[in-house]
């Protein structure tokens, strides 16, 4: 329960509320290797600790995390510059099955800042292309303005992933796709009957991507989603976290759509 | 667990009140902090005792569902009345505790656990619902890959005297929940209070017996005389006069699968009229866990600490996330929490989490009885009444 010192290495502003922060150790002690998809709680001097997803790539070993500012800690995080101190705890909870996905089609969604969690995915299918079929990128956000790691859609793109980008609303001047990232999903061309999903966004979103993908013909076996719930442990022992008998932070937050599905019906479990 | 009493007593032996003060005054010189029942603002509390004078002589308890009052006792018994608001959770699971403390260096952050060692705790009057909770709380809190540091020191060095109930209340159902009313095990000693006549002079005497080494040898070191048959035969009317006294059953039949599949019975909505969502269940449970964090910091900005208290599933905050609160009704809330009582429970640590108690009983303001409600929800169930079913929830309706 007792976090581990880290120091900001590398800041990138992404949007008007959200930063990336790279972080190392500051001192001996380090977490373990996290898999993609897993979070940390990291603490912020004063203001709290708060669940964040691992958002770089787990193979390059650099710790990275995107978050937008919500609340304090998550103010405070955003606030950090290079060289600032932070505590980490982790690396917590289920991960995307990427493995499972290699030698298949595989099909990203993301809502907003549900890219961050996915981009750990992103980066293993640019790392090792040939070990995936057809791979599709489909990002939804509210603006142009919010779009995540637009800098690094062409690098994807230049791995012959499929990037598509829409947004719920833009100024005259956008060229692109105004639109639900849903509406993207019945154009897609994949080999329904093997592909993998994995979708992260508010829960109303992966519901009718779920949706979307089982008329195509994507069982629900194979569509894989992140919960979000309130967390303050991240060990399974606060509570907090509970989504019927789950405790989203051990047995999740990654799930295939097939187990947490029927539960996102019930209002307010 | 806890029904048969015949073998507890095999090798019974008897104590009276003076052996009783010995076994406190030992405790505390082999450096034990007592804890154990005391009338204190008009209820049996918990607290640190100095010996058996600090025990709630010629008291009893009066408990009904939203009602709870001391009386005398014709008689002067130590242990004549059930279980009060608290239970030994608050001395296991701490309602505040720190966790860890930071301090803030020009060159990073330097974290260090918190708080001094625990006290070495001997428990007094440990009733079979209560031992039955410690068993229940050990699987959440030291049973998982996750060890609660703090929970685990204090339970591991624990000195655990239960007492067997000879009475009970119509709050009372340990026995559906096969908690009770007679502990079987996990305890070091177990205590039956005695109290009658013989050859027309009064008596006060404990049956007494060991569960453990160490219970054994705590034993030997008391006067005592092995029980008679008249002692045993004491002790177990007393126990059957326990069980006879309990109150209306929990059917506890299928009940993980009737919570689990009625999230939409009406049950819940009519509940919610009268269920005030102050979280009193939750506090005075001695199985409920959740917890919150706070933090501190000093003015200078260099020190802060990292405090962690109960929470309860009753209130908004607890299920807050950014852009919301997940259950903003009374009706989600004690949905969540009598389902993870009686159902999800069986899915995360292999049990109920309900013993039988009966304090969320008693101490709920209006008198809202979870044995009254499981009924309502399986006749409901049964009669099958139009229930706001998931099929019809918004996954019908148009996209998003």
């Amino acid at each position: 329960m007792l976090p581990i010192p880290y120091r900001v290495t590398r800041r990138v502003r992404e949007t008007a509320d959200t930063v990336t922060l790279a972080v190392a150790p500051a001192g001996p002690d380090a977490i373990r290797r996290h898999r993609p998809g897993q979070f940390n709680m990291l603490y912020l001097f004063g203001a709290g600790e708060i669940p964040i997803s691992i958002s770089g790539d787990a193979e390059r070993g650099e710790l990275v995390h995107t978050t937008r500012a919500v609340g304090a800690a998550s103010r405070a995080f955003c606030r950090l510059e290079e060289g600032d101190a932070l505590g980490v705890r982790g690396p917590f909870g289920t991960h995307w099955p990427v493995d499972q996905a290699r030698g298949r089609d595989l099909v990203i969604i993301a809502g907003g800042i549900g890219l961050a969690p996915l981009r750990p995915v992103i980066d293993r299918v640019v790392n090792h292309r040939g070990e995936f079929g057809r791979v599709s990128v489909l990002i939804g956000a509210r603006t142009p303005a919010d779009l995540l790691y637009g800098s690094e859609h062409a690098t994807w793109r230049a791995r012959d992933i499929d990037v598509r980008v829409t947004v719920d609303a833009a100024p005259g001047s956008w060229r692109g796709r105004i639109g639900f990232v849903t509406q993207l999903i019945p154009t897609l061309r994949i080999d329904a009957r093997a592909a993998a999903a994995m979708v992260c966004g508010p829960e109303i979103m992966m519901r009718f991507c779920a949706r979307e993908l089982r008329a195509l013909g994507l069982a629900e076996e194979r569509v894989y989603v992140t919960m979000e719930r309130s967390m303050k442990c991240a060990i399974g022992l606060c509570g907090h976290c509970q989504f019927g008998p789950d405790f989203v932070c051990k047995d999740g937050p990654v799930y295939p759509y097939a187990r947490v599905g029927p539960r996102m019906l019930i209002r307010e479990l | 667990m806890g029904v048969d009493a015949t073998r507890t007593l095999e090798q019974a032996a008897v104590i009276d009140r003076e052996g009783l003060a010995l076994l406190l005054t030992g405790l505390r010189d082999d450096g034990y902090t007592l804890v154990g029942p005391t009338a204190r603002d008009g209820a049996i509390v918990l607290d640190e005792l100095d010996g058996i004078d600090d025990l709630p002589a010629g008291w009893t308890d009066r408990q009904e569902a939203a009602s709870y009052r001391l009386e005398r006792r014709d008689d002067d018994a130590l242990f004549g009345y059930v279980v009060g608001p608290h239970s030994f959770k608050r001395y296991l699971h701490p309602p505040r505790v720190k966790l860890w403390q930071v301090r803030r260096r020009d060159d990073g952050m330097e974290f260090s656990r918190g708080g001094a060692a625990a006290p070495r705790y001997a428990f007094l009057g440990v009733r079979a619902c209560d031992l039955a909770a410690m068993r229940v709380q050990d699987r959440v809190m030291i049973g998982q890959d996750a060890r609660d540091p703090i929970y685990a020191e204090r339970r591991e060095g624990a000195f655990l005297i239960s007492v067997h109930c000879t009475e009970a209340r119509s709050t009372c159902f340990c026995a559906s929940m096969g908690a009770g009313p007679v502990a079987d095990a996990g305890f070091d000693l177990a205590l039956t209070e005695v109290l009658g006549e013989r050859d027309g002079e009064p008596r006060h005497e404990f049956v007494i017996t060991a569960g453990t080494p160490r219970g054994q040898e705590a034993l030997r070191r008391l006067p005592s005389r092995p029980a008679g048959a008249r002692e045993l035969e004491a002790a177990r009317a007393g126990h059957e006069r326990a069980r006879g006294q309990m109150g209306r059953r929990l059917a506890t039949e299928g009940v993980r699968a009737l919570l689990r599949d009625n999230p939409e019975s009406p049950q819940w909505d009519d509940v919610a009229t009268r269920c005030l969502s102050c979280g009193n269940c939750t506090l005075v449970c001695p199985t409920c866990f959740c917890s919150t964090v706070e933090d501190t910091v000093d003015l200078k900005g260099e020190h802060a600490e990292r405090w962690r208290s109960w929470d309860s599933c009753f209130t908004g905050e607890f299920s807050y996330i950014h852009g919301g609160v997940v259950r903003p009704s009374t009706r989600a809330r004690y949905r969540q929490w009598l389902t993870h009582k009686l159902s999800t429970w069986f899915d995360q640590f292999g049990t109920s989490g309900c013993v039988g108690c009966g304090r969320c009983v008693t101490w709920c303001p209006v008198g809202i009885d979870l044995r009254a409600e499981v009924a309502a929800i399986r006749r409901r169930a049964d009669a099958d009444e139009p229930a706001r079913a998931t099929s019809s929830t918004p996954d019908a309706g148009s996209d998003a």
